[in-house]
């Protein structure tokens, strides 16, 4: 019997699988597929402080190994979060983790405040690299100043652990990732998607209404690995790794990168049960290499 | 309860020179679906994403599907043959809300109108079909609608539209209620000769979608409830709407 148990900012997974921010919406879809107690973790729909309707459609365009998305934060705002999903989400035995969006620093604090007060949530998790929105999200996540005030803000009118998702749209990831931990952040989860776009020459429009979008799914994977593998080896609190996850071995390889949890994000999108097959199949990787607990795993690359 | 099936093709045949026609075996799925309803289809490993397809028929252990080949994944769908197994979630979506009486006209357009036959079938002859099509080269499902339907119009672009065969329609008087589907600007101005005529309609939305179970939101569609602007879910919420509902 392999240990998947991971402790990770004070909060313990059953196992390390976490199904990532807005591909999941508030659990209850999937929860027509699968017992969602059987994640690690879920990480809800990124919330904002009022109500968002999100971009014009279309929304989504299929690229090689990957999709492009954009949203746009469309949710029904905290307090509704708070009064309508949290209670059914704190009644599953998951960790369940707040994804929180600002157009300010107040809104963040704002919503890290109330959150903090509700019962429910587990975790925070920071959005400050979406890519669809034109205020806030990744106009924070790309400099040292946004990531360090928005951070600050959070850590200080919280009180469950912080984590800060990361924007892989940016120069050198680990200086943001020690910003973000030098302000008091628990954990850093990385990354969100790559900003992208797709034209069609036909028409010569962009495919996404909204022009751009980000591209997630297995194209991102091996930039995801190496960009886990920096922040980890730059801080000493724990990374979430996600982007393009879709097996068992890809789990292991961003655990082995440095990762302690993984984030299931696209491969949702793609068939419903993918989360609960990469648990499965990380623990037979396990099983196969002998190894004893899954935390082992965690940063075990061997570098050349 | 919708669900994951693996379901082998039993049938495959071209209709028009871009529609074919496949049918899978299923017994479950069949049972579980309704007019109106949609599955989601893995098409081909290679691509990450499954292709949403309304049911066109649902009887026994057979469902029949109609599509359209518009990209790489609908090619690959229509390249399999009898004995391949398909990847398909569902059944997905609300369906029609059909009334338990009155006549009803079906409004279909191109490749939306093999969903409109599932719903036919159920109401049997209270149904009139009319259906449009671009070219004569494109008319589809006439002889299917014909057998069970009270009466069916097909036209094609160059005669007139589906619209024009509407008001003719709830002129005659009659009918009691409409259900459409087809490309969105047939949809827009089905609903507004419904809205003229009193008569309620729903409508059949298409959306680029992704999870197609109503998470991820990509598939939206603006709709107006509460005397309030609301972004629903096209795989969810729909993909069968009230026409007055809908933010055209």
């Amino acid at each position: 019997m392999v240990d998947l148990r991971i402790n990770f900012a004070g909060v313990e997974f059953k196992n390390p699988i976490v199904t990532a921010s807005g591909t999941f919406g508030f659990g209850r879809e999937y929860g027509e597929y699968y017992d969602l107690s059987k994640l690690g973790g879920i990480c809800v729909k990124g919330l904002t402080a009022t109500e968002r309707l999100g971009n014009q459609p279309p929304r989504i365009a299929e690229t090689p190994a990957g999709m492009l998305n954009s949203v746009g934060l469309q949710n029904p705002g905290v307090d509704a979060f708070i009064r309508d999903e949290l209670p059914f989400l704190k009644s599953l035995d998951t960790v369940i983790i707040a994804n929180i969006s600002g157009n300010t620093v107040d809104e963040y604090a704002e919503m890290a405040e109330k959150l903090s007060d509700a019962d429910g949530a587990d975790m925070l998790e920071v959005n400050v690299s979406c890519p669809n929105v034109k205020a806030g999200g990744m106009q924070f996540g790309t400099t040292i100043e946004g990531v360090s005030s928005v951070t600050a803000a959070v850590r200080k009118h919280a009180n469950l652990p912080v984590m800060v998702k990361l924007s892989p749209n940016v120069t050198d990831i680990a200086e943001i990732a020690r910003a973000a931990e030098g302000e008091g952040a628990d954990a850093i989860s990385l990354i969100n998607t790559l900003l992208a776009m797709r034209i069609d020459t036909q028409t010569r429009r962009p495919v996404l209404q909204n022009n751009m979008g980000g591209l997630s799914g297995p194209a991102v994977f091996p930039v995801a690995v190496r960009m886990v593998w920096q922040v980890a080896s730059a801080v000493k609190i724990p990374v979430l790794g996600m982007g393009g996850v879709m097996d068992g071995d890809n789990a292991a390889e961003m655990m082995l990168a440095g990762a302690s949890l993984v984030g299931i994000g696209t491969a949702n999108i793609a068939d419903p049960y993918v989360p609960l097959t990469v648990i499965d199949g990380l623990e037979e990787y396990l099983v196969r290499d002998n190894i004893a607990a899954a935390r082992e795993i965690i940063g075990g690359v061997i570098l050349n | 309860m919708p669900n994951r099936y693996i379901c082998e093709l039993i049938t495959s045949n071209q209709l028009t020179d871009t529609a074919f026609a496949i049918t899978v075996d299923c017994r479950e799925l069949a049972a579980e679906s309704r007019p109106g309803q949609f599955v989601h289809i893995k098409c081909g490993e290679e691509r990450l994403l499954r292709r949403p397809i309304s049911i066109c028929r649902a009887e026994d252990s057979t469902l029949a599907f109609i599509f359209e080949v518009k990209g790489e994944g609908t090619r690959w769908l229509s390249e399999c043959k009898p004995g391949d197994m398909l990847d398909i979630l569902g059944p997905l979506g609300n369906g029609f809300a059909l009334p338990e009486s009155g006549n009803i006209i079906a409004v279909g357009g191109g490749i939306g109108v093999p969903p409109l036959l599932f719903a036919a079938k159920s109401l049997g002859d209270r149904v009139t079909a009319l259906l449009g099509f671009r070219d004569s080269g494109k008319i589809m499902l006439k002889r299917e609608f014909e057998e069970i339907c009270a009466a069916v119009r097909v036209i094609t672009d160059d005669k007139g539209y589906v619209t024009n065969l509407l008001e003719e329609t709830l002129r005659n008087g009659g009918h009691d209620a409409v259900i459409a589907c087809g490309p969105h600007a047939m949809l827009k101005a089905v609903a507004e000769i419904c809205r003229r005529h009193g008569i309620p309609c729903q409508v059949s939305l298409e959306e680029r979608m992704g999870c197609g179970i109503g998470a991820c939101l990509v598939c939206a569609c603006a709709t107006r409830a509460d005397g309030k602007d609301h972004m629903s879910r096209v795989c969810k919420d729909g993909p069968v709407f009230n026409a007055e509902k809908v933010v055209w």
